[in-house]
């Protein structure tokens, strides 16, 4: 057997037995930027993955919006599983949700917000389930886990006014994304220009963090990169100096 | 009614009435259609408002409430809508709402508050304290002895010691007190629905556990489903009842979205109830019945067998309303309003695609602040966005802005912002923060006319 082909052999057992073999196939951003860093080129659909703001309300609705967005690219229902009363569902079809897609669980707190999504997430056939708590355990996450792998739904955790220390607790998520809102770029009239975020892959199962300063979703849930990084290949390094 | 308006009471003499009335009517009291008529009223209270219905004759039902008020938004607009319609009908009702029955019957009958009343948990030994002791279901000649002895209210026959009484009186008396002040149980039979779709099983042994309750809900299921298919219909409602040695009911009620007949399903919706039930010294006989049918068809596979079903979001919706309750759970559509908080309506969910969308081009904050929090803004008038804004204690400086959207307040409205302040136009702006976080501003008022607006300054979200 040639050396290669063990390799790729052992490498595909490893996967399997650390589920990070990306079972359900993956949902690509559409930006070679963050795919090609991800592991199967893509977020792993059938997977918890967290999504973290701050205590900053606009980074929380950063962070909601990054979430619609994924969603509004994938086909079928999404359940949202709500603790606060503070979401604006106009701005989840802005970024391309279509509100039939939608619809909103209101457990009271954390821990009905929890059972919500597991039994969501046993339901083959949604796109997408996500929970707005403060606190998510590793048990629970693990639990969240098992059942996003079992049917193949797509899980996301909005964690929303967490204390830092709680998130030093370990997660099952497959991924931990950090989204807050970042300057936009100046048009030099008095308009404002797509908002920007940056946004931060904190923790990957099989890769390294990064982060990336993004233009925030259109009305397709698609990211874009800034203008600037793409077509301007010279000037990238100055303004990343500068941001 | 009509009686009553030209003088004659209840338990008139006929020739009394007469000497009233001359030209009266007199018709035989048929008490067979009265008892037939209050088990009409039963089957429609139990249908519509609780599965344990029990029929008190002559003249009263109870009806266990317990966990079914959800369903209207309260005890009290459960009592209330029931209390209307009652009353719409033609028949004139007094409903109480107590921990017991007892106290329940004797609040209902002896207080003429002309509305329905609700006794608050726990308080039922001040409110039968103060009834006179007709109310405690006792034979009339023994309350009007112990009236003739000096006791006119309940509270009186509460302090007194029990042994001499008992003995004149009998144990009845404080029997009936106990039930009332929730001592002792309170046997009562439901009334259940001839003609609707039902299983039972009698237990051999009583049971109390729940994997054993459990066990008898899949069989109950699985004989109702069989009956539901025979009638071509599914369940939209299921009451179980449990009948336990003592004679004591205990009843849980589930509602599905859409009519089943899936037997897996309904267990998996009746078994997390079970934690309701409280087996006492144990249950021997549980009924299922299903108040509330519909049609539903065979579902046809195809000839590849293979029978295309998207996801069973049906039962994933019955378990989330069983769970945390049915207005917990919807989807939102747009409404056509100025205001954009209320341009959000709320739907069923899963309702099927009316496909309305809200304006895309009007920008909308991801996060609503409502009701909208003053901030401190400086800002030149009239026309200029903030430049800088003060929100719970913390200063942001505005590097980019834009607006404004003049939003022209809804003045025939009865309530929100505008039936509390005659201002009528909000200027929207949206903001940029130094660090890049977008809020969305308003000014009350057109920066002109003092009368649209006294020219404060809200935060009504914040944008990705």
């Amino acid at each position: 057997m040639p050396r290669n082909a063990i390799l790729e052999d052992l490498r595909s057992s490893i996967a399997h037995v650390t589920g990070d073999g990306c079972r359900h196939g993956v949902h690509p951003f559409g930006l070679d930027d963050i795919d090609d860093h991800l592991p199967g080129n893509g977020l792993a659909t059938g997977a918890l993955h967290e999504v973290l703001g701050s205590l900053d309300i606009c980074d929380d609705a950063a962070a909601t919006i990054f979430i619609a967005g994924i969603l509004a690219r994938m086909e079928g229902p999404v359940f949202w599983c709500l603790r606060w009363r503070d979401l604006f569902t106009p701005a989840l079809d802005l970024a391309g949700l279509h509100p039939d897609r939608l619809t909103i669980v209101e457990p009271g707190d954390d821990k009905g917000a929890l059972i919500a999504m597991e039994d969501c997430l046993r339901v083959a056939g949604i796109a997408g389930v996500v929970g707005e708590v403060s606190k998510l355990s590793t048990t629970a996450s693990k639990r969240l886990q098992l059942a996003a792998e079992g049917s193949g739904v797509t899980a996301f955790i909005l964690r929303r006014a967490a204390k830092a220390d709680a998130l030093l607790e370990g997660s099952a998520a497959q991924t931990r994304w950090r989204v807050t809102a970042s300057p936009s770029e100046n048009l030099g009239i008095p308009a404002l220009a797509r908002p920007r975020w940056s946004v931060a892959l904190e923790r990957v199962r099989g890769a390294e963090p990064k982060s990336w300063i993004v233009e925030a979703c259109d009305a397709q849930g698609r990211l874009a990169l800034p203008a600037i990084l793409v077509d301007r290949p010279d000037q990238q390094e100055a303004w990343r100096i500068a941001v | 009614m009509l009686g009553r308006s030209l003088g004659i009471t209840p338990s008139m003499s006929v020739t009394k009435a007469r000497t009233l009335v001359p030209d009266l009517d007199v018709l035989d009291a048929d008490e067979a259609a009265d008892a037939q008529g209050l088990e009409r009223l039963a089957l429609w209270a139990g249908q519509r408002y609780a599965p344990f219905v029990a029929v008190d004759y002559p003249d009263g039902l109870w009806l266990d409430i317990s966990g079914c008020s959800e369903l209207f938004g309260g005890e009290e607009a459960l009592v209330k809508d029931l209390f209307r319609r009652v009353n719409g009908s033609g028949l004139t009702a007094q409903i109480a709402v107590a921990d017991t029955a007892g106290c329940a019957h004797a609040v209902a009958r002896h207080v003429p508050a002309g509305r329905p009343v609700i006794i608050v948990p726990g308080d039922q030994k001040k409110a039968v304290g103060l009834l006179p002791l007709a109310a405690l279901r006792i034979p009339a000649k023994v309350a009007s002895d112990l009236h003739k002895m000096g006791f006119t209210r309940i509270e009186q026959l509460i302090a007194e010691p029990r042994g001499p009484i008992a003995r004149r009186y009998g144990h009845e008396l404080y029997r009936r007190l106990d039930q009332a002040l929730g001592h002792a149980p309170e046997a009562m039979a439901p009334i259940f629905p001839p003609s609707l779709p039902q299983a039972r099983r009698g237990l051999l042994e009583p049971i109390g556990t729940a994997d054993a309750i459990a066990k008898v809900i899949g069989d109950l299921t699985d004989d109702i489903c069989a009956a539901l298919m025979r009638d071509g219909t599914g369940a939209r409602r299921l009451d179980l009842h449990c009948e336990r040695v003592d004679g004591q009911y205990q009843s849980v009620r589930i509602g599905m979205a859409s009519p089943t007949r899936d037997a897996r399903h309904l267990t998996k919706l009746l078994v997390p109830r079970i934690e309701r039930i409280d087996p006492g010294l144990g249950i021997e006989t549980m009924i299922l019945i299903a108040p509330i049918v519909e049609p539903l068809r065979s579902a046809q596979t195809d000839l590849t067998g293979d029978t295309h079903r998207g996801p069973d979001l049906g039962a994933l919706i019955d378990a989330l309303a069983n769970r945390f309750g049915r207005d917990r759970l919807y989807g939102t559509t747009p409404c056509s309003s100025a205001m954009p908080e209320r341009t959000v309506e709320r739907t069923m969910a899963l309702r099927e695609g009316a496909d309305r969308r809200w304006n895309a081009v009007l920008p909308r904050p991801g996060r609503m602040i409502e009701p909208p929090e003053p901030v401190q803004v400086i800002a030149m008038m009239p026309d200029h966005p903030p430049a800088q804004f003060v929100w719970r204690g913390k200063r942001r400086k505005v590097v980019q802005a834009d607006g404004p959207e003049r939003l022209q307040g809804e003045w025939w409205r009865a309530k929100g912002l505008e039936a509390d302040s005659p201002y009528l136009v909000r200027d929207y702006f949206q903001v940029e923060v130094e660090g890049g976080g977008r809020y969305w501003l308003f000014r009350l008022g057109d920066g002109q006319w003092s009368s649209t607006g006294p020219m404060a300054w809200f935060i009504h979200g914040a944008f990705a």
